[in-house]
């Protein structure tokens, strides 16, 4: 002790420790309250405002029946729906980062996304189905494009750059497929397909909700579960191992579980661009330091995601704009400012 | 990405070894040349296959004969003349543009991922052709060309920009998360415009996938000049890129001026990208692939591999294109769409072959 008293500069791991679990904890409620702001205000505006004293009481079931009908049938919903997509994109996003220690490893990048796209928009264009099928024709596809990525790309284990350069191979195959169906379609359908594999929460209904809130919940234990293993994994393969930790099967593990949040996400919201991408990137940067920031990761998916659904159906009058493209746009220059402004070399990101 | 910054993947440790004059270096360039001449074999082979087939298959004789003694009154000679040739000559440059260019930006950002598509560029050229459509009503291939160069120039310009912003300077990562970036705002923009505006979409699906039918050889004239200068200025920096590739400061240590390097290598890529967008539409795949078929055979001497991929390039481009006309005769098939369908098994094969510890 009279050591430590004598440089008192010092700072100790404890310490260190310490003051990052304040961070994140001071992070993530300030991403709570931010988000909370955010569903708020999106529940009060619209073509139909209704002031903050009216919303209350209608959500607890003593509002005005046509306030119930507007927040419960058509706001809340979409709320909802952009909120469980945005945690499930974010988580998803930090864990393929983490994993394959690439900052490019995300959903949206190794092809993931695309074969759900792909998978939907066959759907739509060739096999004229809508609703329901769509959302699992979409699952398919993104399990179907991670296994062959992972089968692939695995040889002796896992590595973080062939499963990305493979994945960028399927991204790119998907691509041609939407592409090709969308020359062979007719316009309106294109239209549709199109819409489609952007992303975006309008169409949300609560049976839909139902499902990915109940998929959701087990994958979120199973990577409470998991969570002491990536933060092994994160010291390296071999120190790792040294620790006693089955690096492949754990490795394969956090994959399965970034894959499955991944997959339920889009089968219900589409792609959402950027969501999976920018959120852990962000999140890091607000916690400091190599942190797996993984709530902070969600609750910044969350807030892109109902941000930009609440921009989208006010950004041009009279025109349904998807999600998915405003998280592009608004998520792209947060990344450039992010990269723009780190004070340190993000080679480890 | 700790893992690009040693980028030297395939054959790094074959041209470390300091066997000047040995044995082992001489059977090496044997290698390197016999592998290139049989390339030329293949790239001259499908050059007459893409003259020889499609719709209407014409034997070899009417081929030569058309090229040497057209009889205008002969369709066959008019079809290899008016339609195959332009259409192959078209396909080899944009080949040969794409693979040169993928070659130099794989190695000024030391990413083996860098490619026209990951850097953003064959996203801003689809903006800029978008704009055309929607905001200034532009509808053929041929109003298409200045919109797609200027798209791509400005986004390699600004990628490029951008990733010097950053503290690090133009990492690997910086730009290739600028590009990222710049790709998902742009195909954002995009989407937003076509989806909005069916007529925008008529045009522009097709546009999107790639294709090489229709270009006139007018198309060419204007263009076959910026492709020129474009690899001359790649081959004039290949041997500057070598030294790159282990790191800015072996390159300064040996008194080679990494700024410079990337700076001519930028103007060439946003020439020859620019170029084969304008020819082609945005070509997925060739930049990527090609470089690593080379890197596969040659290791990272950059010489050998503009070399290479100044001949695989085209012939990835040629079969492609023949293929798509054959497979759903009488129709066919966009160039784009075939050289997705067979670049991923191409690249799933390259990267299993490579062992894991060097990646």
């Amino acid at each position: 002790m009279t050591t430590s008293l004598a440089r008192p500069m010092t700072p100790t791991l404890p310490m260190v420790r310490r003051r990052l679990a304040r961070r994140v904890a001071l992070v993530s409620g300030v991403l709570a309250v931010l988000l909370a702001a955010i569903v708020a205000i999106s529940l009060g505006t619209g073509a139909y405002p209704i002031s903050p004293e009216r919303i209350l009481p209608t959500l607890f079931g003593a509002g005005e029946s046509k306030d119930a009908f507007v927040l419960f049938r058509l706001r809340l919903p979409r709320i909802v729906l952009g909120v469980l997509a945005g945690i499930a994109f974010g988580i998803a996003g930090a864990l393929f980062q983490t994993l394959l220690r690439n900052p490019l490893a995300s959903p949206d990048i190794i092809g993931i996304s695309g074969g759900a796209s792909a998978a939907a928009a066959f759907g739509i264009l060739i096999l004229g189905v809508s609703g329901a099928m769509v959302s699992l024709l979409a699952f398919g596809g993104a399990v179907a494009v991670a296994l062959a990525i992972t089968l692939l790309a695995s040889r002796e284990g896992l590595s973080g750059y062939r499963f990305v350069l493979v994945g960028v191979g399927f991204a790119f195959l998907a691509q041609s497929v939407i592409g090709y169906l969308l020359t062979r379609a007719d316009e309106q359908e294109a239209v549709a397909a199109l819409v489609w594999t952007v992303g975006g929460v309008a169409g949300a209904r609560w049976n839909d909700i139902g499902v990915i809130a109940v998929t959701l919940v087990p994958l979120l234990l199973l990577l409470a579960v998991l969570v002491p293993r990536i933060r092994t994994l994160q010291l390296g393969d071999d120190t790792a191992t040294g620790l006693g930790l089955r690096v492949v099967s754990a490795r394969y593990a956090v994959l399965a579980v970034a894959v499955a949040l991944t997959a339920v996400a889009t089968a219900y919201a589409g792609p959402l661009a950027f969501v999976a991408f920018a959120s852990a990137p962000i999140a890091r940067r607000l916690v400091g330091g190599a942190h797996l920031a993984i709530i902070p990761a969600a609750l910044i998916g969350a807030i892109v995601v109902t941000f930009a659904d609440f921009a989208a159906s006010t950004l041009i009058p009279g025109v349904i704009v998807p999600a998915g493209i405003v998280t592009g746009i608004i998520g792209a220059p947060y990344l450039l400012w992010l990269l723009a402004t780190s004070n340190r070399g993000r080679r480890n990101a | 990405m700790t893992t690009t910054a040693r980028t030297p993947t395939a054959g790094a440790s074959d041209t470390m070894e300091p066997v000047r004059g040995g044995a082992a270096a001489r059977s090496r360039r044997m290698r390197r040349i016999v592998g290139l001449v049989a390339s030329v074999v293949a790239l001259l082979l499908v050059v007459v296959a893409s003259l020889a087939l499609g719709t209407r298959a014409t034997p070899l004789v009417d081929v030569v004969a058309a090229l040497a003694q057209p009889d205008p009154t002969n369709p066959l000679h008019s079809v290899v003349r008016e339609l195959r040739v332009p259409r192959t000559v078209i396909g080899a440059l944009v080949g040969l543009a794409l693979a040169v260019a993928g070659c130099l930006m794989q190695g000024v950002t030391r990413n083996p991922l860098a490619d026209p598509g990951l850097l953003g560029i064959n996203a801003g050229a689809s903006l800029f052709v978008v704009i055309a459509i929607a905001l200034l009503g532009v509808t053929s291939p041929f109003g298409f060309i200045w919109f797609a160069f200027a798209g791509a120039a400005v986004t390699a310009a600004l990628v490029y920009f951008i990733g010097t912003l950053a503290r690090d300077g133009a990492t690997p990562v910086t730009l290739a998360l600028a590009g990222m970036a710049i790709a998902a705002v742009s195909t954002s923009i995009v989407t937003l415009l076509i989806i909005t505006d069916v007529q925008t979409l008529a045009t522009f699906r097709f546009w999107q996938v790639g294709s090489l039918a229709g270009r006139g050889i007018d198309m060419l004239g204007m263009l076959w000049p910026f492709v020129l200068v474009g690899l001359l200025l790649a081959l004039f920096v290949g041997r500057d890129l070598t030294l790159l590739a282990f790191g800015d400061d072996v390159a300064k240590g040996l008194g080679h001026n990494a700024g410079l390097t990337r700076g001519l290598s930028a103007v060439a890529i946003v020439l020859l990208c620019g170029t084969a967008t304008a020819l082609a539409g945005p070509l997925v795949f060739v930049g990527l692939v090609v470089p690593h078929i080379a890197r596969a055979v040659v290791g990272i001497d950059y010489r050998w591999m503009l070399a290479y991929s100044l001949v695989l390039g085209p012939l990835l481009v040629l079969v492609a294109d023949v293929v798509g006309r054959l497979i759903v005769q009488p129709s066919e098939l966009e160039v784009g769409l075939v050289i997705a369908v067979i670049g991923v098994p191409v690249l799933v094969a390259l990267v299993r072959r490579v062992k894991g510890r060097a990646l």
